[in-house]
């Protein structure tokens, strides 16, 4: 499998008053095409920022100091490196090829505008072509089905409205609409945008399984469900097709049944669309429901990568072995991983983990293990290997 | 084992106002009618969705809140209980109704009876990221109760902190910080620790570890356990995590929409599950084993609002087996092997 994102010795920075926090430290990941990659590790092992910093939107004072993050276009098949894009190019990128679900589905929707507007709005921004080639062919309809003196009457502005609109969709830098779009009242007149956006929003809210989309459209968030909202979300991240997906703790607040249809809902959306998604938690029993392969991180570094099998039936790094321990299951003693987690401000020296790990060895604290194949599809950082 | 907890018929409605008059137009029936019998020495876990009621119950049962009706008796022996049924089933208010009602009953107790109790009741908050005050040193924090109960005084309060806290495992030279500057897992703690400051007996915890990451939850949940066996405690264990309380809690009451579907111990609930939304519920659980992926029953639809819930069984809108019946009539907790009960026309 073509890989879609290459992730190469990315370090991310923040710099803090008291001091620097090294949130990534010489990040090595891929993103395949089709797969569902899941990112597991404790509060504040650097799993967010890793998909913020794929998105470019790492937070004051966070920096992304070096590394590169290669992007293959499946549609182009050209590679980009997401660093060295310039903002505008980046922006085109943002929600249209590369989308991201958040994890509080109410703080991630606007509470003034209606669902059917903020989805609307993702696609008047990176489809205006595509919505302005079906407004033009709806005017071409009424143009040619009309007849008696009401639709007579209207035909040359309706001549002038599908002019405008072939002109969106051919040109996107053509004078005439955009003087328009800038225009207060005269922005009205393209109209038929919006609405095509509307009747493709209700379309796209179907496409997440909400049964009756049309009204679900006209409302504001706060009068929805934590689950509905969460659809909406998705439903806006997937408006336009987008090649990965990114669900940063998408499940975190919702009950188990409505968890159980959310993650059927992704699995769909990899067989459907043939998205891969960057599926971020915390919860290892959701990690091995959805992902294809899955990543541990701990404080900001990569301890192992390799498919769920692999990774849950022969996991090989102390710490994802202690993670999984630490789980309750029926009839097994609790296991706690000893000691707290790593202080990001200064972090152990060699293995970030050695301070908590059994198997400990000297060159453990002296030197940063690397990654090793271990076995087919499955790699660990760790000095036992 | 005799009963410690015993709650009969508990109902915590909160009124909805409505009009200029702001009267009451409706009610969110939060608790409806739930019966549960919390034996001493039990961990008992109360396992159910987001709205279902199970903090409202926790929060009633120590009486934070007035419930609007039922009864709660907390170490009452049998006979006032059943006199009290039998007076009532007389449907006669004589006065020695009310004097019972007044002695046992922890629904009608108000002022310094209520304070009393309060020293054998404890409940420890959702999150402790908001239940500890911001301005109090924790010091301060686990002392309060003990003042407030008057129990220790003096030097005598100090050391039974550092006492509490070493045993919840914090260290001494902690004493003096605040809750900021303390992780989730240390502030869960000190949380514990203030609950157990004045030796209760029983201790309510609502989902104690849902903030938490799971490498914490599994120290937080080991310091359970030791606590419980080493004071000899009683647990009322509120999660919505099912393989928390399978693999920790003796017991299991799974509540659904104000009211309890089905009771029984965790290897009965999980592996024989006999109401329906406790099927769907274990089969929703995620579980890390890639090998156990298949075969889940995805359950359609939401939680209905307990302001209006459905009429029948409230799980019949999402239910596989519901039939006419289900529509019509709601249910009782029915026992259908040793210690396990359901409430459902069509168990599986």
């Amino acid at each position: 499998m073509k890989d879609l994102i290459r992730i190469r010795d990315l370090t991310v920075r923040f710099y803090t008053y008291e001091g620097v926090v090294y949130a990534i430290d010489d990040l090595d990941l891929d993103i395949r095409q089709g797969e569902t990659l899941g990112i597991v590790g404790e509060t504040g092992s650097g799993k967010s920022m890793t998909a913020l910093a794929i998105l470019r939107l790492i937070p004051y004072p966070g920096k992304i100091e070096s590394g590169s993050i290669v992007f293959c276009d499946r549609d182009s098949g050209g590679e980009l490196d997401l660093l060295k894009l310039r903002e505008d190019r980046m922006r085109a990128i943002r929600g249209n090829k590369i989308s991201m679900v958040f994890q509080e589905p109410g703080a991630a929707l606007n509470p003034v505008y209606t669902i059917g507007d903020q989805i609307s709005e993702v696609l008047l921004l990176h489809r205006r072509h595509e919505l302005a080639y079906r407004a033009k062919q709806r005017v071409d309809n009424l143009l040619s089905d009309g007849s008696g003196f009401a639709s007579a009457a209207k035909r040359p502005f309706r001549q002038w409205q599908s002019r405008l609109y072939h002109k969106i969709g051919e040109e996107p830098h053509a004078l005439e609409p955009r003087i328009l779009n800038r225009m207060p009242l005269f922005r009205r007149l393209l109209w038929r945008l919006k609405d095509e956006a509307a009747s493709l929003t209700v379309d796209m809210l179907k496409g997440v399984e909400i049964s009756d989309a049309a009204r679900v459209a006209i409302h504001y968030p706060h009068e929805l469900s934590g689950g509905m909202k969460q659809r909406a979300v998705i439903a806006m991240a997937l408006a336009c097709s987008p090649e990965l997906l990114i669900a940063d703790e998408p499940t975190t607040s919702l009950d188990v049944t409505i968890q159980a249809q959310m993650l059927e809902l992704f699995r769909r959306i990899k067989v459907d669309r043939g998205a891969s998604v960057l599926f971020i938690t915390h919860n290892l029993g959701v990690a091995s429901e959805v992902c294809d392969r899955v990543a541990v991180m701990y404080a900001g570094r990569l301890c192992e990568v390799g498919s769920v099998e692999e990774m849950f039936l022969h996991p090989s790094h102390p710490y994802t072995r202690a993670l999984l321990d630490a789980v309750p299951m029926p009839g097994k003693e609790l296991q706690t991983i000893p000691g707290a987690l790593a202080d990001a401000l200064n972090p152990p020296p060699g293995c970030r983990f050695h301070p908590r790990c059994p198997s400990a060895t000297p060159i453990c604290q002296q030197e940063r293990p690397k990654l090793k194949t271990v076995a087919k599809d499955h790699m660990v950082a760790c000095y036992l290997f | 084992m005799n009963t410690l907890v015993d709650i009969r018929r508990l109902k915590k409605h909160f009124p909805i106002l409505g009009g200029v008059l702001r009267r009451p137009v409706g009610a969110v029936r939060a608790v409806d009618g739930v019966s549960l019998a919390i034996k001493r020495g039990q961990w008992l876990g109360l396992v159910g969705e987001s709205g279902c009621g199970k903090t409202t119950l926790a929060k009633t049962v120590i009486r934070l809140w007035r419930p609007t009706s039922g009864h709660i008796y907390f170490d009452v022996p049998d006979e006032p209980k059943a006199l009290i049924e039998e007076l009532e089933s007389d449907a006669k208010n004589s006065n020695k109704l009310t004097y019972l009602l007044k002695e046992n009953d922890l629904a009608t107790f108000s002022g310094s009876r209520l304070r009393s109790l309060r020293l054998r009741a404890q409940l420890v908050h959702q999150d402790p990221f908001t239940s500890l005050d911001p301005r109090m040193k924790i010091k301060n924090t686990v002392a309060e109760p003990l003042k407030i109960h008057r129990v220790l005084s003096g030097r005598a309060v100090e050391t039974a902190v550092e006492e509490l806290l070493g045993r919840v495992g914090l260290s001494a030279g902690q004493l003096e910080r605040y809750p900021h500057q303390f992780s989730g897992g240390q502030r869960q703690r000190i949380a514990i620790a203030r609950a157990l400051a004045t030796k209760p007996e029983f201790i309510a915890f609502d989902e104690p570890t849902s903030a938490l990451d799971v490498s914490v939850q599994a120290q937080i949940l080991n310091l359970l356990k030791d606590l419980k066996k080493e004071f000899g405690l009683t647990y009322l264990y509120i999660t919505h995590e099912l393989l928390i309380a399978e693999s920790v809690c003796d017991y299991i009451a799974v509540m659904y929409l104000g009211k309890v579907v089905e009771m029984g111990r965790p290897e009965e609930i999980f592996h024989a599950p006999c109401h329906p939304y406790a099927q769907s519920l274990i089969a929703a659980t995620p579980v890390p084993d890639p090998k156990r992926r298949v075969g889940r029953i995805v359950l359609h639809g939401e939680v209905p609002s307990p302001a209006n819930p459905p009429p029948g069984c409230s799980f019949h809108p999402r239910c596989s087996r519901a039939s006419k019946e289900c529509h019509e009539v709601g249910p009782d907790l029915n026992l259908i092997s040793s210690d396990h009960y359901v409430a459902c026309f069509h168990p599986l």
